[in-house]
C-alpha cells in the first residue's frame, strides 16, 4: 500500500515560528514568503521563503494590529496594512498586491487603485484606477492577473492584468451557480475560486459543490480558460465523484483535488483524454490515496538525537493550501511543498497507452518511464503494448528533433529581423532518444535470460519499426544489437532478409560488422561488400577487402571503375598480388602499374617514394630484365 | 491436306522415370526388389529389371573414373537419362525423350525421324530430378525415415502415392534456366511496408505461440520466411507452381462480384484458408492440413503447413505435427489474421501502385534479363511470363533459352567472374556476366549494334542497379 502514495510533503519545509496569541502569520503568495509578525512587529518580524536568500528579520514599530503584509517583487519595498479603512476614502481596503518591484495595486470594496512607488520620495503615484463593486479578490502572481468578485451574488469575475505600468481589463465572464439564490445574495465564496497556470494557460477554478436541488450528485471542479486576450471560456469539468470539503492545489501541471473527510487526494490531467465522455469531461488518472505519510523531523538544539520524529497529522484542519503547490499548517509552523511521485502510477495505472501519454507530460519523468519500457519488455511483455509505449515515447521524441531541427535551420539562417527571439527548444525529460533505450532498456534486455529470443528480436524490430514510423534515423548501434542477438542464435537467413529489404540502413561500421561476420556465415562478405558500393564513400575500404580476399584484379577493376586507379599505392596491389603465389597475376598487376607510371609520368618505372624496389627485384628475378616495360622512346 | 506435308516438332517428353537400390535385391532372381518405383507402371517386368540394370552398370562403371562423383546423364542418338542419389544407394533416374522432327516422305513411305541430341540441357534437367526429390522429401521427408517407420512396403506406397500426381505435373519442355537456379522472387518492398509485415507475424507467432515459423508473400512473391532457405525454397516452389495456381481461378472469377467479404467481431475481412478448412462455419469442416518436413540442427520435423490468404497476401504458418488442430484454433487464426492480413494486403497494393506511378508508365525495354543470386536465391526474370499450374511462358525463342543455358553451363564450369557476350543467330545479342555469386543475363534486340556498344548498353544497365539493389 505505501508505493501507492503517489503525493508527498517535500523533505525540507519552510520552519516558521507557529502561531499563537503573540504571533501573527501571514503568507504572501507572490514571493512565496512566510511573515512571523510578534507582537505587531515590535520584538520582530522574521520573513522566511523558499531559499535562505529569501529570509529576512527585522523589527518596525508598533502601530497597530496588522492586516497585511507583503514584500515588493526582490524584498525592495515592504508595504503593511494595520487597518480595514483607507485613509483617504470612505472604502474598505480589501488588501494590495504588488505587481512589481515599485508597483503596488491596492483593492477596496470599491474598486481598484494601481500606483507607481517611489521610495526615495516616499510617494505614490496613482497609475490607474477603476471603480467597481468588489466582494472579495484574488491574485496570480505568475500572471499578474488580479480577479474580482462582483455582483450581489458575486459570480461575475472581473478579471484585471498588469505589466509594465499598465493595467489592463480583461473580458469579464460568469460562473454558472449550481443555484440561483432568492433573493439574491452573495453566492460565490472566494474559497471556491483559485487561478492557476497549466500548461502554461491561465485557469480559474471553481470548485462546484454539490447541490440535491440541481441534480448534480457529486461535486466538480469546473476550469475556466482566461487567455490574455478574448472571452473567457469554460472548457474542462473534473469530476470528483464525491462530496464534502475540498482544496485544490497544481502539481506539476496536475489539478490536485484533497477531501478532507476521506483525507485523501485525487490528481487530473486536463491533457489526457477520456476516450468515452462528453467533450473534457475528466475523471481521476488514479484511484484516491492520501498524501503519502510525512514525520516531522524534530530539529533545532533541542531535540534529543534519539527521539523518533513525530507522526504529522495530514489533512488537518488547520492546514491551508496556496497555490500553486503549497501547503501551510500555521498552528506546527510549516510549509510544505507538494510534490507528485511517479512510480506509484505505474502500479495503479493498468492501461500502458494511457499510464505513458501521462508521464510524458511529468516533470521528473526519465527514469520512470525507462522502467515502464524494462517492465512492458519483461517477461509478461506483450508485443501491441510494446509497440504502443514506443509510439509514444518516440512521437515526443520526433516532436523534439523538429524543434530542434527548425531551431537550428533558424540560426544557421542568420538572425531574421521579424523573430529575433528564437528560442532554443527545450529538452524536457520526456525525450527519451535511442541512447537512452540503448543503455538502460534494450542492452541490458537482451542479455537476459528466461525471455525468448523470438521476443527479444521482436522488440529490437519493433522499436526501429516505430523510429521509422516517425522518421527517425536509426542509430547503427541498435542495428548492432539486433545483429549480435541474430548471430547469437544463429538466425543467419533472417539478418540476410533484413539487409535485403534495407531494413538494417547502410553504414560502415555495419559493414564492417557484417564483414567480421563471414567465417560464420560466408554470405556475410557479399552482403558487406554491397553495402559499401551503396554508400559509395567506401573505395578505399572495398579496395582492402577485395585484396585481403586476394581478390587483386577485381580490386583493380574495381578502382578502375570508380576512377580511382591514378592515385592508389601500387605498392599495396604488388604487395597482395605477390603473397598470392600466382606469378601470372604479379605479372600482370606490375605490367599495369608500369603503364600507369608511364601514363601518368612518362616513365614506366617507379619512384622511390612508392617503395617497390623489392618487387621490382622480384620481377626481375621471375621474368628477367628483359620483361621489364621499357621507357618509350619518342 | 497440306499440314500432312510439314513438318512435326515434338518437344523432349519424359520416357521413364523410376527409383530404385540396389541393395534390395543383390542376387540373381532378385533383381525385382531393387525396384521401388516405375513409371510408366504398365511396362513388362523384364524391361524394368534390364533399364534399372543398365543404369546400375553405368554408375558402377564410371566411378572407376572417379570414385566421388559418379555418372550423372548418359547421352543417346534418341533420349537422354539422367542419375541422382539423393540418400545413400536411393537413385533415382528420369529418361528424357529428345526432342525431334518428323520429316513426311512422298509415296506413303513411313516418315523420317530426326533426333535432336544437343537441344537438352544437363544442368536444366538435373535440377528436375533433385527438385522431384526435394518435392518428395518437403511432403513425406527422406527415404530413410519411410523406410525406418514401415520398411520398403510403405517407402513404395509412399512413392507412389506421390509420384503418380507429381510426375503428370512435370512439363519437361517448358523447363529452362530458370529450373536450375530454383530461385525465389522477392517482392519489392519499402522499409515501412516491410516493418509492418514484420510486426504482424511477431504478434501473430506471439497471440498464437503454436505457431513455429512464418513465411510472408504478395503477389505470389515472397517478403519474409521465418523457414531456412532451403526450406523456403522447395516450399515457395510447391506455392507457387501448384497450389496459389490452384486457387486463383476462383479469385479471378470473383472479381466482377467481390468476394464475399467474412465479418470478425465488428471487421470485414477477406481472409481464406488455402489449407484445411474451406468454409469454417461448415459443422462438417475438417480441420486437417498438409503436413511437411524442414530441416533443424539435429534432422528435420514434422509440421501442419497452414496457408491463409487475403487478397493478394498470404501467411503460411507452420506448427508442429504432434499438435493437433482444432475449430478453436482455426477460428482463433481466422478471427486475428484475417482482419490484420486485408489491412496489409491493401497497404502493400496501395504503396506497390504509388512506387508504379513514380516509376512511370511501362515502357517495353530495348532489353530482356534473368537475374540470379546464388546467396540469397534471389531471381527476377523479364522474359517468363506469369506461371500458372500448366505451363511457364517465356517471351523468347527458345534457342535464345538455349544459348543461355549454355552461358551457365560455362559459367558453372569455373570460380572466377566471367563475361560473355554472344552474337546470336537471329541477331539478337546475349550477354552473360557472373561476378561473385550473382549472375546476369542480358537479351538485348538492338542487332545494329556492335560490341562495344552491346558492353556499354549492359554497363549502364548494371549502374541501374538491378545487381545491388534490393535483392
Amino acid at each position: 500500500m505505501s508505493e501507492e502514495h503517489y503525493l508527498e510533503l517535500c523533505e525540507n519545509p519552510v520552519q516558521f515560528e507557529h502561531a499563537s496569541s503573540v504571533n501573527n502569520v501571514f503568507f504572501d503568495e507572490a514571493n512565496k514568503q512566510v511573515f512571523a509578525v510578534r507582537s505587531g512587529g515590535a520584538t520582530g518580524v522574521v520573513v522566511k521563503g523558499p531559499d535562505d536568500k529569501s529570509s529576512v528579520a527585522f523589527r518596525m514599530d508598533d502601530k497597530g494590529e496588522v492586516k497585511c503584509i507583503k514584500f515588493s517583487i526582490g524584498n525592495k519595498i515592504l508595504a503593511v496594512q494595520r487597518t480595514l479603512k483607507s485613509v483617504t476614502k470612505n472604502a474598505s481596503v480589501l488588501g494590495f498586491c504588488w505587481t512589481n518591484w515599485n508597483e503596488i495595486v491596492f483593492i477596496t470594496d470599491q474598486g481598484i487603485e494601481f500606483y507607481q512607488v517611489f521610495p526615495d520620495k516616499r510617494s505614490l503615484k496613482l497609475l490607474k484606477s477603476q471603480s467597481i463593486n468588489v466582494n472579495w479578490y484574488q491574485y496570480c502572481p505568475e500572471t499578474t492577473v488580479i480577479l474580482l468578485s462582483t455582483t450581489v451574488q458575486g459570480n461575475v469575475l472581473q478579471p484585471f492584468a498588469f505589466r509594465n505600468g499598465t493595467m489592463c481589463k480583461m473580458s469579464k465572464f460568469e460562473i454558472e451557480l449550481p443555484v440561483v439564490p432568492k433573493p439574491a445574495k452573495l453566492s460565490l465564496s472566494e474559497r471556491d475560486i483559485a487561478m492557476a497556470t497549466i500548461y502554461g494557460q491561465l485557469f480559474v477554478m471553481y470548485l462546484k459543490h454539490h447541490s440535491r436541488t440541481a441534480n448534480s450528485p457529486s461535486a466538480e471542479v469546473v476550469l475556466y480558460h482566461l487567455p490574455r486576450e478574448g472571452a473567457c471560456k469554460k472548457t474542462h469539468v473534473l469530476k470528483l465523484n464525491t462530496t464534502g470539503k475540498f482544496a485544490l492545489n497544481i502539481v506539476d501541471n496536475l489539478v490536485v483535488v484533497h477531501h478532507q473527510s476521506t483525507q485523501t487526494s485525487l490528481i487530473f490531467d486536463i491533457k489526457l483524454k477520456e476516450p468515452d465522455s462528453a467533450v473534457n469531461m475528466h475523471q481521476p488518472v488514479l484511484p484516491a490515496r492520501s498524501i503519502h505519510p510525512y514525520r516531522i523531523p524534530l530539529a533545532g538544539p533541542a531535540v534529543v538525537p534519539s527521539q523518533p520524529p513525530v507522526p504529522c497529522q495530514l489533512y488537518s484542519s488547520s492546514w491551508s493550501v496556496f497555490q500553486p503547490d503549497i501547503i501551510i499548517s500555521a498552528s506546527e509552523g510549516y510549509l510544505w511543498y507538494l510534490q507528485v511521485k511517479l512510480p506509484p502510477a505505474v502500479i495503479l495505472l493498468q492501461d500502458k497507452g494511457k499510464l505513458m501519454d501521462f508521464l510524458l507530460r511529468r516533470r521528473d519523468c526519465k527514469m520512470v518511464i525507462l522502467s515502464v519500457c524494462s517492465q512492458s519488455t519483461g517477461e509478461k511483455g506483450s508485443l501491441p503494448v510494446v509497440a504502443t509505449v514506443f509510439d509514444k515515447l518516440n512521437q515526443v521524441y520526433k516532436e523534439y528533433l523538429e524543434a530542434e531541427q527548425t531551431y537550428t535551420a533558424a540560426m544557421e539562417s542568420g538572425p531574421s529581423r521579424g523573430s529575433a527571439a528564437q528560442k532554443r527548444p527545450v529538452r524536457t525529460q520526456a525525450v527519451i532518444d535511442q541512447s537512452d533505450m540503448y543503455t538502460h532498456v534494450l542492452s541490458s534486455f537482451t542479455e537476459r535470460k528466461g525471455v525468448s529470443h523470438k521476443f527479444i528480436i521482436a522488440v529490437l524490430m519493433e522499436y526501429i519499426r516505430s523510429l521509422n514510423q516517425f522518421q527517425i534515423t536509426v542509430q547503427h548501434y541498435l542495428y548492432e544489437l539486433v545483429i549480435k542477438t541474430l548471430v547469437q542464435h544463429n538466425l543467419f537467413y533472417m539478418l540476410h532478409q533484413f539487409l535485403q529489404y534495407h531494413v538494417l540502413s547502410d553504414s560502415k561500421p555495419l559493414a564492417c560488422l557484417l564483414l567480421s561476420l563471414e567465417s560464420t556465415y560466408p554470405p556475410a562478405h557479399q552482403l558487406s561488400l554491397d553495402m559499401l558500393k551503396r554508400l559509395s564513400t567506401a573505395n578505399d575500404e572495398i579496395v582492402e577487402v577485395l585484396l585481403s580476399k586476394q581478390q587483386v584484379l577485381g580490386a583493380l577493376r574495381f578502382i578502375r571503375s570508380v576512377g580511382g586507379h591514378d592515385n592508389v599505392s601500387s605498392r599495396k596491389f604488388l604487395d597482395a598480388a605477390r603473397q598470392t603465389g600466382d606469378q601470372m597475376l604479379f605479372y600482370t598487376v606490375f605490367r599495369s602499374f608500369q603503364q600507369r607510371n608511364q601514363r601518368l609520368r612518362g616513365s614506366p618505372s617507379f619512384n622511390p617514394g612508392e617503395h617497390c624496389e623489392e618487387h621490382v627485384v622480384h620481377f626481375k628475378q621471375l621474368f628477367g630484365d628483359q620483361a621489364l616495360m621499357k621507357p618509350s622512346t619518342v | 491436306m497440306a499440314s500432312g506435308m510439314q513438318e512435326k516438332q515434338y518437344t523432349p517428353s519424359l520416357l521413364n522415370f523410376f527409383i530404385y537400390n540396389p541393395t534390395f535385391g543383390p542376387r540373381e532372381g532378385e533383381e525385382e526388389k531393387k525396384i521401388l518405383f516405375y513409371h510408366p507402371s504398365d511396362v513388362e517386368k523384364n524391361e524394368k529389371i534390364r533399364n534399372v540394370g543398365l543404369c546400375e552398370a553405368i554408375v558402377q562403371f564410371t566411378r572407376t573414373f572417379c570414385p566421388t562423383k559418379p555418372a550423372k546423364s548418359l547421352h543417346t542418338q534418341k533420349n537422354r537419362q539422367f542419375f541422382f542419389e539423393p540418400e545413400d544407394n536411393f537413385w533415382i533416374v528420369m529418361v528424357v525423350r529428345n526432342p525431334m522432327i518428323e520429316k513426311p516422305n512422298k509415296d506413303g513411305k513411313p516418315p523420317t525421324v530426326e533426333y535432336q541430341e544437343e537441344e537438352i540441357l544437363d544442368t536444366v534437367y538435373g535440377a528436375v530430378v533433385r527438385e522431384c526429390y526435394s518435392m518428395y522429401k518437403l511432403f513425406n521427408g527422406t527415404f530413410g525415415r519411410a523406410m525406418e517407420a514401415g520398411g520398403v512396403e510403405l517407402l513404395i506406397q509412399k512413392l507412389e502415392k506421390f509420384f503418380y500426381r507429381y510426375l503428370q505435373t512435370l512439363h519437361l519442355q517448358s523447363c529452362d534456366l530458370l529450373d536450375v537456379f530454383g530461385g525465389i522472387s522477392f517482392f519489392p518492398l519499402d522499409k515501412m511496408t516491410y516493418l509492418k509485415i514484420q510486426s504482424f507475424v511477431n504478434r501473430v507467432e506471439e497471440s498464437l505461440s503454436l505457431i513455429k515459423y512464418t513465411a510472408f508473400l504478395y503477389n505470389d512473391q515472397l517478403i519474409w520466411s521465418g523457414l531456412e532457405q532451403d526450406d523456403m525454397r522447395i516450399l515457395y516452389k510447391y506455392l507457387t507452381t501448384s497450389l496459389f495456381p490452384r486457387h486463383s481461378e476462383p479469385e479471378l472469377a470473383g472479381r466482377d462480384s467481390p468476394l464475399r467479404p467474412e465479418v470478425a467481431g465488428n471487421l470485414l475481412h477477406y481472409g481464406r484458408f488455402l489449407t484445411g478448412p474451406t468454409n469454417l462455419k461448415d459443422p462438417e469442416a475438417k480441420f486437417r492440413f498438409p503436413k511437411i518436413f524442414v530441416s533443424t540442427e539435429d534432422g528435420y520435423e514434422e509440421l501442419h503447413l497452414i496457408v491463409y490468404k487475403a487478397m493478394s497476401a498470404a501467411a503460411c504458418f507452420m506448427i508442429s505435427a504432434s499438435v493437433e488442430l482444432t475449430r478453436d484454433f482455426c477460428e482463433q487464426l481466422d478471427g486475428l489474421v484475417g482482419p490484420q492480413l486485408t489491412l496489409l494486403a491493401s497497404d502493400i497494393c496501395e504503396q506497390f501502385t504509388v512506387n508504379r506511378r513514380i516509376s512511370g508508365p511501362e515502357k517495353e525495354p530495348q532489353f530482356k534479363f534473368i537475374y540470379f543470386n546464388h546467396m540469397n536465391l534471389a531471381e527476377k526474370s523479364t522474359i517468363h511470363m506469369r506461371k500458372t499450374a500448366s505451363v511457364c511462358l517465356t517471351s523468347v525463342h527458345p534457342d535464345l533459352m538455349k544459348i543461355l543455358g549454355d552461358i551457365n553451363c560455362d559459367f558453372a564450369r569455373v570460380d572466377e567472374d566471367e563475361e560473355i557476350i554472344v552474337k546470336a543467330m537471329t541477331d539478337y545479342w546475349v550477354v552473360g556476366k557472373k561476378s561473385d555469386q550473382r549472375e546476369l543475363y542480358v537479351i538485348l534486340n538492338q542487332k545494329n549494334a556492335n560490341l562495344i556498344e552491346v558492353n556499354e548498353e549492359v554497363k549502364r544497365l548494371l549502374l541501374q542497379g538491378i545487381m545491388t539493389a534490393s535483392a
